[in-house]
């Protein structure tokens, strides 16, 4: 089952992670700019879009797969407007993340004060 | 000036090199429980790509979506999710105990961009909310852009066709 | 005043005639809750940002001290004080709500003893009669300036401290029955080339362990003249280091207790969030002015050696690759017979 593989390969991706910062001691905004380059390398081999298929969640929600979705962008629009597109094509597929975590971080300080 | 020392005690804190200190402070130092961050990382971590997936899969029910459809919503559920709870000042206390668990999936995206937004608050919405907002986040979409623009620019340069846009 | 070294040894007796606390409610869930005046129950300190609430922290305890002192705020002829903000911002307006002539300092979490040396200084020499030195830190200011904001979900290493809210101010003059100010030793700048924000304790051993050296060397005393020597915030980490490095060096430290503000302020046990212990400018302050003076008042203790510890980084030295500068200054309390 998908499920299944969505707990384990996104269990592993965030072991990646922790090992990055217990090991190599690198900062949380180190670590995931590194996984963020990945994602996008790792599509750039068409390596990402079959571990979606097998794994979905798994592997559509860690911050891996941001990157993977800008070369998903770049690439589409590069077949259709050549190379003009490598550039105005990179935010089309993750446009509604980076919407969707502005608008409600910013209704999120219209009403609460942080906790400390 | 070292301290008068007994005699043949050559250790004096003016001469003590960053090296032998070093060594020194690292007997002191609490080891990280790396293996127990691990486990938890991957429980927590795995926990939420099974949410997504939940998630994902009552989009595609409910809404008659395709895998790729569904992807945007599922995303943009998992970020609502995240923002309540790092206002409601909770997600830091899991991500405490979780590690890479909260942060490596997109709700730790969204919580650095949330807890920036809510911190700046004080310097106003404009100069605040709206300056700080990306702080933490910022790296992440830099460098995931300028990569995908590498990956372009390779595609383009030596012709490949990927299998890409459906 | 006898200079010996990098230590005052001051001669007319300047003492602290009042002190005042005010803390917020992590630490008053602490040992120390009953020692201190005045125990907010949100940390918010009732005020609507967190830089408004670390002033408002200093300004209460320098009004609560001018009061214990009898005296009224006109009287005090200086304030020497200082805090973690940029441009000591919580300092800055805290001597405006005061109105006294103001000398901000800047130690990071030494400025709880830097304040007070200088104040015994200008005492001892006639230069004032009425000093009031004091210091406060908030641990959410403290977070949001050099580390994450407050509600991000970054995992803290076992050596990370906890930043104390609280401030500590004292009053020093020459006519009262408070500790007398004996001798004050002011460090000197040591780096060991420490990198890790989050491991202030290793960074800043070696200038506790320079400046109680340098201490027991300008002055001749062994550390058994002192009942306590405590540290200000080294923690579980700084604290045994220190320890190593003033035993290889040949100072006799197992002559007396040697103990440490940061492990004194929190319940260790429960408070497991603090993790290796207490740290901030307010950390030494509150446990200097609250707790330690009331035990030489009640006669459990006669020779105390404050030896506060500072991190003199920031935000920016860190993130461009520097290593953490820091500093300890000495302050040896006395009460007479």
């Amino acid at each position: 089952m998908q499920f299944l593989w969505a707990f384990i390969i996104g269990g592993l991706i965030c072991v990646i992670g922790q090992i990055m910062m217990d090991v190599f001691k690198l900062t949380p905004a180190h670590t995931m700019s590194t996984l963020v380059v990945a994602g996008a390398v790792a599509d750039g081999f068409g390596l990402y879009d079959p571990l979606v298929k097998f794994a979905g969640a798994g592997a559509s929600v860690p911050i891996t797969s941001f990157g993977s979705s800008l070369v998903h962008g770049a690439l589409s629009e590069l077949q259709r407007d050549g190379w003009v597109g490598i550039v105005t094509g990179i935010f089309e597929v993750t446009s509604a993340g980076i919407s969707a975590a502005i608008i409600f971080s910013f209704l999120a300080a219209l009403i609460v004060r942080p906790r400390g | 000036m070292p301290a008068s020392t007994k005699k043949g005690n050559k250790f004096s804190l003016d001469n003590l090199s960053s090296q032998e200190y070093k060594s020194i402070a690292q007997k002191h130092e609490p080891k990280r429980s790396i293996f127990k961050n691990c486990i938890l990382a991957f429980l927590i971590g795995g926990a939420i790509c099974l949410l997504g997936q939940a998630i994902q899969q009552a989009f595609m029910a409910l809404f008659d979506m395709s895998t790729q459809e569904a992807s945007s919503p599922t995303v943009a559920v998992l970020i609502i999710i995240s923002v309540i709870l790092t206002s409601c000042g909770v997600y830091d206390k899991f991500a405490q105990v979780a590690g890479a668990g909260t942060a490596v999936p997109v709700t730790g995206f969204a919580n650095s961009m949330c807890s920036a937004a809510l911190e700046h608050k004080a310097e106003g919405y404009v100069l605040g909310v709206g300056a700080n907002m990306f702080k933490l986040a910022g790296s992440v979409i830099v460098f995931g852009t300028v990569a995908a623009f590498f990956v372009g620019l390779v595609y383009a340069i030596f012709g490949l066709e990927g299998v890409h846009h459906q | 005043m006898r200079l010996k070294g990098q230590t005052w040894e001051f001669q007319a007796k300047p003492r602290i005639l009042a002190s005042a606390t005010v803390v917020g409610p992590e630490e008053g869930q602490g040992p120390l809750a009953s020692d201190f005046d005045y125990i907010y129950d949100n940390l918010e300190i009732n005020e609507k940002t967190w830089e408004k609430a670390e002033r408002k922290l200093l300004e209460q305890a320098s009004q609560l001290a001018v009061v214990k002192a009898g005296l009224t705020k006109e009287k005090i002829q200086f304030f020497v004080g200082g805090d973690l903000m940029n441009q000591i911002i919580s300092s800055t307006f805290a001597a405006r709500t005061l109105g006294a002539p103001y000398l901000g300092v800047f130690g990071a979490c030494s400025t709880s003893m830097e304040s007070l040396a200088l104040a015994a200084l200008l005492v001892d020499s006639g230069a004032a009669e009425l000093v009031l030195a004091g210091t406060t830190s908030h641990n959410c200011t403290a977070e949001k300036q050099f580390r994450y904001p407050t509600e991000y979900g970054s995992q803290k290493p076992p050596t990370a401290q906890y930043t104390v809210t609280g401030s500590g101010c004292g009053i020093v003059g020459k006519k009262g029955n408070g500790p007398v100010i004996a001798r004050a030793t002011i460090g000197r700048v040591m780096d060991l080339g420490i990198k890790d924000p989050f491991n202030m304790g290793a960074a800043m051993a070696p200038a506790a362990a320079d400046t109680i050296e340098a201490h027991f060397r300008d002055t001749g005393l062994t550390p058994g003249h002192y009942d306590l020597v405590v540290t200000g915030d080294l923690a579980s980490v700084g604290l045994p280091i220190a320890k190593e490095l003033l035993q290889k060096a040949g100072v006799r430290m197992e002559q007396t207790k040697f103990g440490d503000c940061g492990l004194m302020v929190y319940d260790m046990q429960k408070q497991t969030y603090v993790r290796a212990g207490g740290s901030g400018c307010g950390c030494s302050a509150v446990v200097t002015y609250g707790h330690l003076l009331k035990k030489m008042t009640n006669k459990e203790l006669k020779k105390v050696l404050v030896v506060a510890t500072g991190a003199l980084l920031s935000p920016l030295s860190y993130q461009q690759g520097e290593s953490i500068p820091c500093i300890a200054h000495a302050v040896a309390l006395e009460m007479e017979d």
